[in-house]
């Protein structure tokens, strides 16, 4: 029997890592970086530029250092660590600063916080800088409710929406108690459920390409649910979810939209309304 | 009137099959519906999420601590069974065991076998193995019945039929069984238990699987609602336990939070219906109970998974079905889909140390890496993290030597090409900016059809102008960098 075994590793049993105790904030500081992510980058800058706002209005200086990119997170989801890690590496060095660095994306920032310590595992020297920015790294709504701890008044209309939160944002970073947290203090703002709310909307990076026809089914479900809520506008705090349930509603010529949370809640706080 | 997804007929890919199964409307409804009840009857049987988790801890320490000593246990298993009469057997591979099985069924000239329900013995393909040899299986659980009964596989670890509501099970009856069609389930299951109780009796040699063995007092525990389980186990003259090596715990203390995680993850069950502990063949001195009792430990792979740290942990598992409960691709396209024994999150995570993963080269990418399936799984296996493992190992080059058995199934060099340009791009702030310029500045250049992505989203077109664009601007203005 034992020579079933003759190459396994001695003492390699793993034990799942100890549940996180609560995440304990700083004091407001003076100022921050913001890592805007690839998708808001190219496609939903003015949610960047929301946050930089929101942000401003709480007398915190931004910063964004321009040779920032992208995370790493779609290669690091399609196998292709090496590639992912020289990428990471980039964002390590540009962010390298003695303060929080602020991701208006819950899946980027958990790709800082959980997934950098993976992927230089085998590099202690590196390891120090990734534990810094992981202990340094914020999503933009948690950010704004612990650290700013944020007094708004609602300057917008009596409005009905819907929350999206991104299942890596969910999962690694509690975004989705974060935002509902931020919203419940918009006095004319109803957030209302939707059916299978914390279920995934198909999106998962370059899931939604190689495999189209069961991210197709996921995201017209997703779409058909949350156009059935009863909510004017969808809102969420990942540009992947975004793209993928926008996208979605356009191919079906419904009007319906969701738009980033950032893009909503600086509209709420200061009156520019902007449909 | 859905359409029937035979396993054994099926072809092509994963994707091929998904397409089949997502044009089912009644498949759909079939497992959504299931799906969302089982999702509830969890929740509701996990009140207190401090008491939840303080289990799950328990339960993965627990497994974890097996899985150290797996040798020795296994060993003092075979001792302690041995001691109390039950024959252990060893079988490497499926067919290893197939044969074994037979064995023990051709010394005792038996042609009639009756199954509980054992996803070993699907592992094996028993059923085919020995009617090919003259030997008649009958399944004793009514969904494993009902899926012999229309010629398919089961499409749930735990329900083996939920790809069927009862309309469908009445028809099959209906045309298997010359009986009634009724839509009343209780006179369903009255059907399927008349049929079989005289089997019970008839039968040589009955044959289940095995939740836990317990290596300290040489104990085979299963867990079953019918008491199925209980008649294969006890009426027939000889039973044959079949099961994986990675189900064997130290002692019987150690069963307490992993039945407790294993019935309240599955069906939401504070406990099931029956709970046998066999503990070796019927005494002089006892009235009934088998003559003979056998456990058949298969490895098929599972030694392989042992082998590698990270992907040991698919040997935590019990079993439960909850990360296919919960999963949204599996709500979607159902059981049949992966082609596999196991399908689901942890059929993507265990069957590829069986069968190799150019056998099922699709399964790692066939999930949104939503992280549904770790957070309900009761002994806390990081499935994602085993995904992401297995899409690494799938696409290395044959150079860079894969740690799966049969790696490198997705490697494409077109592919890592493509890697290799977004990295450069990525990583070098130049060609990135110039990169946003083009696409901001070319922007109604973007194409109408992207490929996949188009299939179900129009096109994403750039903005005017990039986030680099409006806060460079924006910071100068407002005085900061």
């Amino acid at each position: 029997m034992s020579e079933l075994f003759y190459d396994a590793a001695p003492n390699a049993t793993r034990v799942a890592p100890e549940r996180p105790g609560p995440r304990h904030y700083p004091a407001k500081p003076r100022e921050v970086i913001l890592f805007g992510t690839c998708v808001v980058d190219l496609f939903f800058p003015e949610a960047g530029l929301d946050a930089i706002r929101l942000l401003e209005r709480e007398g915190v200086r931004v910063h964004f250092p321009e040779g920032q990119s992208c995370c790493g997170q779609p290669a690091w989801t399609s196998g292709y660590a090496a590639e992912a890690r020289e990428v990471a590496r980039a964002q390590l060095a540009i962010l390298d600063a003695d303060m929080p660095v602020v991701v208006p994306s819950g899946s980027c920032a958990g790709m800082f916080r959980q997934h950098y310590r993976e992927l230089f595992a085998d590099e202690p020297d590196t390891l120090k800088r990734v534990e810094s920015l992981a202990e340094r790294t914020f999503e933009l709504t948690e950010f704004l409710l612990n650290v700013c701890q944020v007094e708004w008044q609602d300057l917008g209309e009596p409005t009905r929406i819907a929350l999206h939160t991104s299942c890596s944002a969910r999962r690694e970073m509690n975004t989705h108690l974060h935002a509902r947290e931020l919203l419940g203090k918009l006095s004319n703002v109803e957030r209302v459920d939707h059916d299978h709310e914390s279920e995934c909307c198909g999106f998962g990076g370059t899931f939604s390409v190689r495999m189209p026809e069961v991210s197709g089914a996921m995201v017209m479900d997703k779409t058909q649910s949350l156009m059935a809520c009863g909510a004017d506008e969808m809102v969420t705090a990942d540009g992947g979810c975004l793209m993928n349930i926008n996208g979605s509603l356009d191919k079906q010529q419904q009007t319906f939209r969701g738009r980033h949370l950032a893009s909503f809640l600086w509209e709420r706080v200061s009156g520019e309304g902007k449909v | 009137m859905s359409q029937r997804i035979p396993v054994t007929e099926l072809t092509g890919g994963f994707r091929d099959r998904a397409e089949i199964a997502l044009a089912d409307g009644q498949l759909r409804t079939n497992f959504r519906t299931a799906m969302d009840s089982l999702m509830k009857k969890r929740a509701d049987a996990f009140p207190d999420e401090e008491e939840r988790e303080g289990l799950r801890e328990l339960g993965n320490r627990t497994k974890a601590r097996a899985l150290s000593r797996l040798p020795d246990l296994l060993e003092q298993l075979e001792a302690k069974l041995t001691d109390n009469g039950v024959k252990v057997h060893w079988a490497e591979t499926t067919e290893q065991a197939n044969e074994i099985v037979h064995g023990i069924i051709r010394a005792r000239q038996g042609s009639r076998v009756v199954k509980g329900k054992s996803m070993v013995s699907e592992e094996m393909e028993m059923n085919d193995y020995l009617a090919e040899r003259g030997v008649e299986c009958l399944e004793s659980d009514m969904g494993e019945y009902i899926v012999q009964l229309d010629g398919e596989k089961p499409s749930h670890i735990i329900m083996p039929a939920i790809h069927k509501n009862r309309r469908q099970v009445s028809k099959l009856f209906h045309d298997k069984l010359g009986v009634e069609e009724t839509d009343d389930v209780n006179e369903l299951i009255q059907i399927g238990r008349r049929t079989l109780r005289r089997k019970f009796m008839e039968a040589d040699v009955g044959v289940s699987g095995v939740n836990f063995a317990i290596a300290e007092t040489g104990t085979l525990l299963l867990v079953e609602n019918e008491g199925n389980g209980r008649m294969s186990t006890t009426a027939p003259p000889v039973h044959i336990a079949v099961t994986g090596l990675e189900k064997v715990v130290e002692n019987l203390r150690d069963v307490v939070p992993l039945l407790s995680l294993l019935t309240r993850s599955a069906l939401g069950q504070p406990i099931t219906t029956y709970v046998n502990m066999i503990s070796g063949p019927r005494k002089a001195d006892e009235l009934d109970g088998p003559e003979e009792v056998h456990l058949v430990l298969l490895d098929n792979g599972r030694s392989g998974a042992f082998a590698d740290a990270q992907m040991r942990q698919t040997l935590n598992c019990i079993r439960c079905g909850a990360c296919m409960n919960h999963c949204p691709v599996y709500t979607r396209v159902g059981g049949h889909t992966y082609g596999e024994v196991y399908p689901g999150p942890i059929g993507k995570i265990v069957t590829p140390h069986m069968v190799g993963l150019h056998q099922v080269p699709d399964h790692p990418s066939a999930s949104s890496l939503c992280g549904a399936c770790g957070d309900v799984c009761p002994v806390k296996i990081p499935i994602p993290e085993l995904l992401q493992r297995l899409r690494q190992e799938n696409v290395k080059s044959p150079a860079e030597g894969a740690k799966v058995k049969d790696g490198g199934a997705k490697y494409s060099r077109k592919e890592r090409l493509v890697w290799r340009f977004w990295r450069t791009l990525n990583s070098s702030p130049v060609l990135y900016r110039l990169f946003l310029w083009g696409a901001t500045r070319f922007r109604k250049l973007t194409p109408k059809n992207v490929g996949p992505w188009t299939e179900n989203h129009t096109a994403p077109v750039p903005a005017k102008r990039s986030l680099h664009d409006l806060a460079r601007e924006h910071l100068a203005r407002n005085g900061g960098q």
